[in-house]
This record gives C-alpha cells, sequence and structure tokens, in this order.
C-alpha cells in the first residue's frame, strides 16, 4: 500500500486555480438556478391556490410529475435530449448552450420543492388575514401579493434556506449535461491522481464552504424575519 | 388556512371572469401543450418507430425489468443498510457518553453536507488507489456505499428527531418504574418514535430510489442505464425512453408517496404514540426541526 498517498495534499495546491474555477462554475449554477427556481415556484404556487380549477390542476401535474423525477434524468432530457437530439439551442457555443440547459433543468427541478414549501408557508397564514384583505376588497391576485405570500415567504426561510443547499449540492449532477462544474473537476483529478483522501477531502471542504455559511445565514435570517404571532 | 379563503365564493360577476380566466388559461395551456407536441413531431420524435419498440414484450424483458431489477436492487440494499446507519447514528447522537455524541454527530454532519456524487466518486475511486490498486469496487457498491453513508446521515436525525419527539414524561416514567437506559429506549422510546417517523422515514425513499439515478454516471446497470444507454442507442429514440422512464419512476415514487401519506395520517390519530409525526430536519444550521416546508425541502 502506498501510504504517501494519504497525507498527500500536493494535487489540490497543483490544480488550485482549475478546482476554483470548477467551485466558480458551482457557484453560478447555483446561484442563477436559485433565482430562477424561485421565480418559477412563486408562479407555481399561485396557480396551486388560484381561483381557477385547470391552472391548479396543471400546477400540481407540474410539480407531481417534475418532483418525483431523479433530476439526473431531467438533466439527460435537458442536455442529451432537448440539446443534442432536438437541436434545441441557447447558444452556438457548447459552454454556453450547456450551462443554459443545466439551469434550465436544475431550476425546473428545484422550482417544485420552492412551491411545495411555500405551500406550506401559505397553509401557517391564519385565515383571518385572508379574511380581511377580502374584507377591504382586494382581488385574490392582490391578497396572495400583499397580504398572504409575504408572511408565507417569511415562514418558509429555513427551508428555502436547505432547499438551496440541496441544489449547491445537486449542481454536481450537471456532469450528465456534459459542463464542468467542482465535481467534474474532483473525477478529473481522480483519473489524473488516484482517488485519494486528500483530494476527496479538498472538494468536500470547498462545498461544505459553500453549503455551512448558507446553513447559518438562513437560520439567522429565518429568525430574524420570523412573523410574530 | 385552506386555499379557498383566498377568494371569495363567487357572485355572478366573479363566476364570469372565473370562467373567462378558466377558458384563457385552458387554452395558454393547450397551445403550449401544441407548441410542445408539434415541436417533437417537427424533429421526428413523434414517429411510430421510435414509440413502438415499447410496444413489444421483449423491450420490457430484455431491457426495463432488468434494470428496474437493478434500481430496486440498489434501492433496497440501501435502505436496509442506511436504516441500520441510521439508527445506530440517531441513537449514538442521542448517547450519555459525549465522545460518541460528538463523533456520531460530526460523521452525522459531514455526509449530510457534501454531494452525494463526489461521496459515490470517492467511494469507487478511493480504495483502488490506497490499495495500489488490487481492489475494485463495483458500480454496485459504490452507488449502495454512497447512498448509505447519505440517506443514513439523514436517517439518524430522523431518529434522533423521532426519539426526542416523544414527551419526556414517557421516559421520566419508565425510569421511575426501575427500567434501565436501555430498556427505557428499547421498551418506551423506540417503539413510540417509530410511529412518529415512519412517514418521515418513507418519504425518505422517495429520495434514496430517485437517487439511485445517479449509477448513471458510474455506469451502474440501474433503470437509467438500461433504458437510454442500452435501449435507447439501439432504437435512436432518446426522448420517448426519457419519457417512458420518467413515467416509469413518477408511478413508483407517487406510490411511496401515497404511503407516507396514510401512514402520517394515521400516525396522527394514533394513540399508540404519544409523539407526533416528525418531518426530516432541515440542512444544518438553517433552523430548529419541523416547521412549515420542512417536509418539501427535506424530499429534494
Amino acid at each position: 500500500m502506498d501510504t504517501s498517498a494519504l497525507f498527500d495534499f500536493s494535487p489540490l495546491i497543483q490544480e488550485l486555480d482549475k478546482i476554483l474555477l470548477g467551485f466558480w462554475a458551482t457557484i453560478r449554477l447555483t446561484l442563477t438556478s436559485a433565482v430562477i427556481a424561485l421565480v418559477l415556484g412563486t408562479v407555481l404556487v399561485g396557480m396551486r391556490v388560484a381561483p381557477t380549477p385547470v391552472l391548479r390542476w396543471a400546477g400540481s401535474a407540474y410539480v407531481n410529475v417534475v418532483r418525483n423525477t431523479p433530476l439526473t434524468l431531467v438533466l439527460i432530457l435537458c442536455a442529451l435530449g432537448l440539446s443534442d437530439t432536438m437541436q434545441l439551442n441557447f447558444s452556438g457555443d457548447p459552454t454556453t448552450n450547456y450551462f443554459w440547459w443545466a439551469v434550465a433543468g436544475l431550476s425546473a427541478y428545484t422550482a417544485t420543492f420552492v412551491c411545495e414549501a411555500l405551500r406550506a408557508g401559505i397553509n401557517t397564514v391564519s385565515m383571518g388575514q385572508a379574511e380581511a384583505a377580502r374584507a377591504v376588497g382586494l382581488t385574490f391576485l392582490q391578497t396572495l401579493r400583499l397580504v398572504v405570500l409575504p408572511q408565507a415567504f417569511r415562514s418558509v426561510i429555513s427551508p428555502l434556506g436547505s432547499i438551496l443547499i440541496a441544489l449547491t449540492k445537486n449542481t454536481t449532477i450537471v456532469i450528465v449535461a456534459s459542463y464542468l462544474d467542482a465535481a467534474a473537476q474532483m473525477k478529473q483529478m481522480f483519473d489524473d491522481y488516484g482517488g485519494t483522501i486528500p483530494i476527496f477531502l479538498g472538494f468536500a471542504f470547498g462545498y461544505m464552504v459553500l453549503t455551512l455559511p448558507t446553513g447559518f445565514f438562513f437560520g439567522w435570517l429565518a429568525k430574524r424575519m420570523a412573523v410574530a404571532r | 388556512m385552506s386555499t379557498n379563503v383566498l377568494f371569495d365564493a363567487p357572485g355572478p360577476r366573479a363566476r364570469f371572469r372565473n370562467n373567462a380566466l378558466t377558458l384563457l388559461s385552458a387554452v395558454v395551456l393547450l397551445f403550449i401543450a401544441y407548441l410542445v407536441i408539434s415541436t417533437l413531431g417537427d424533429k421526428g420524435q413523434l414517429d411510430a418507430a421510435k414509440w413502438e419498440p415499447f410496444l413489444r414484450g421483449d423491450t420490457w424483458t430484455g431491457f426495463i425489468v432488468p434494470g428496474l431489477i437493478g434500481t430496486l436492487q440498489a434501492a433496497v440494499v440501501s435502505a436496509v443498510l442506511a436504516l441500520l446507519f441510521g439508527v445506530a447514528f440517531g441513537l449514538g447522537r442521542l448517547s450519555d457518553h459525549r465522545v460518541i455524541r460528538v463523533v456520531c454527530g460530526g460523521v452525522v454532519e459531514f455526509f449530510r453536507a457534501i454531494p452525494l456524487l463526489i461521496l459515490i466518486f470517492f467511494v469507487q475511486a478511493g480504495p483502488a488507489t490506497l490499495s495500489g490498486y488490487t481492489v475494485s469496487v463495483p458500480a454496485f457498491w459504490a452507488v449502495v456505499i454512497g447512498l448509505t453513508l447519505y440517506n443514513g446521515s439523514v436517517l439518524a436525525e430522523i431518529v434522533r428527531a423521532g426519539i426526542l419527539a416523544v414527551p419526556r414524561g414517557q421516559s421520566e416514567a419508565a425510569y421511575a418504574i426501575g427500567l434501565r437506559k436501555s430498556q427505557v429506549m428499547r421498551l418506551v422510546l423506540v417503539p413510540q418514535a417509530t410511529t412518529a417517523m415512519m412517514p418521515a422515514i418513507v418519504s425518505q425513499m422517495v429520495v434514496l430510489l430517485k437517487d439511485t439515478a445517479l449509477g448513471w454516471i458510474i455506469a451502474y446497470e440501474d433503470l437509467l442505464n438500461a433504458g437510454l444507454k442500452q435501449f435507447a442507442v439501439n432504437y435512436g429514440n432518446l426522448i420517448p425512453s426519457a419519457i417512458v422512464l420518467a413515467l416509469i419512476y413518477v408511478l413508483i415514487n407517487l406510490a411511496l408517496g401515497a404511503l407516507a401519506h396514510w401512514l402520517e395520517r394515521r400516525s396522527r390519530r394514533s394513540r399508540t404514540s404519544a409523539a407526533g409525526p416528525v418531518a426530516a430536519p432541515p440542512a444544518i444550521g438553517t433552523g430548529g426541526p419541523g416547521g412549515p416546508g420542512a417536509e418539501a425541502a427535506a424530499t429534494m
């Protein structure tokens, strides 16, 4: 057994620029998908509580189908199906194209969880709030936008944080969409240097640097923004 | 709040408006559906030749059923191992010995904070390198060990939450009648916690089953690999295959979800447990256990 591999952290330092580039890709994927998923999830939750049965039905059909499909399959469908097979491309440049298809898959998938979390949040807003809003003559969209959703958002900050962390970890799966992120960089280094513990710990540390502060920030925000009832 | 308080019982004008909106949204949705179908048609994805293989028995016996068995094998083996891991580390985190508590907590939080995929890569590549390329981990075990460590850590948190959800009076009463620590755990806390955490455990199985699809990346012969790499390559029908496979996953997961929902309702009205149903805990730092939306976040 080659014990020197156990303590050899030098590949991490030699390839630091590539590793940082990988994590930068992870961060860009996470943030872009998070914003799109938040918007899409809010629209979906609006559909799911709307007075129009067709929209309610469409919203829940989308959520139930996409949420229960493995993300790997969603990304394969985006990158290998829609992009490679059907030639629906965002851009002629493969890197840009695969980035946006990866973002499309990640946000389509994540939006369903944002929608479910927000729906749980809407259920915590007390009935009197919506009744009062209706009593002063607000329409459905006004009730939702001005009264219910702001309170719902504040009550689900912590689950939204968990979803953001899960999204950060899920960006590793874009490897199937031919886009290179930190996980792909780790795989490359495993092929070049062997699967050593220092390389694994280095990347694990990198992901923890992204996920743990996110967790603590959202925990702090959830406490600060808690709705007093 | 039930959702129907968001809008009034409709009067004549609102009924008209609602009907108009229903019509409008139906038209928009149908238009989107038309766009999807016509684009698929233009690109030749709706050709009978691409879908016809799914009507033949040998497609199912040759590719899909063996793939499904591969997926289910990985899922069942990792579910059993993850449960054992979860019980061991969940109870470990509640131990009276500080060292055991800290070690179990560290292990659980580490595996929950890193992506499952890099864990699977390491399980596959690590032992080979460390043994000087004499040991090789088959793709099956790489998937299973990865899934066990990740889902086991989540289950450990569920077990801990379940035990903590049993009211203190239960263990105090058990100590008062002279039971030892292990007896209190075995006879009083674990049985009641089991009822409380069943829904969360079944929900976690949905996550586990979905994550077996990561086997595609390291070439494990699961449903995705059998359906998309082997089968779709033969027929050039990646998109139809992906749709069929997605439906299979969705059906299995919806069934598991319905089971979790049924267990949760049963556990809510259960009188065999003093603890209410617990949700899977949120990611580290994001806040206390449970709360609205925690379940949705936990199944991602």
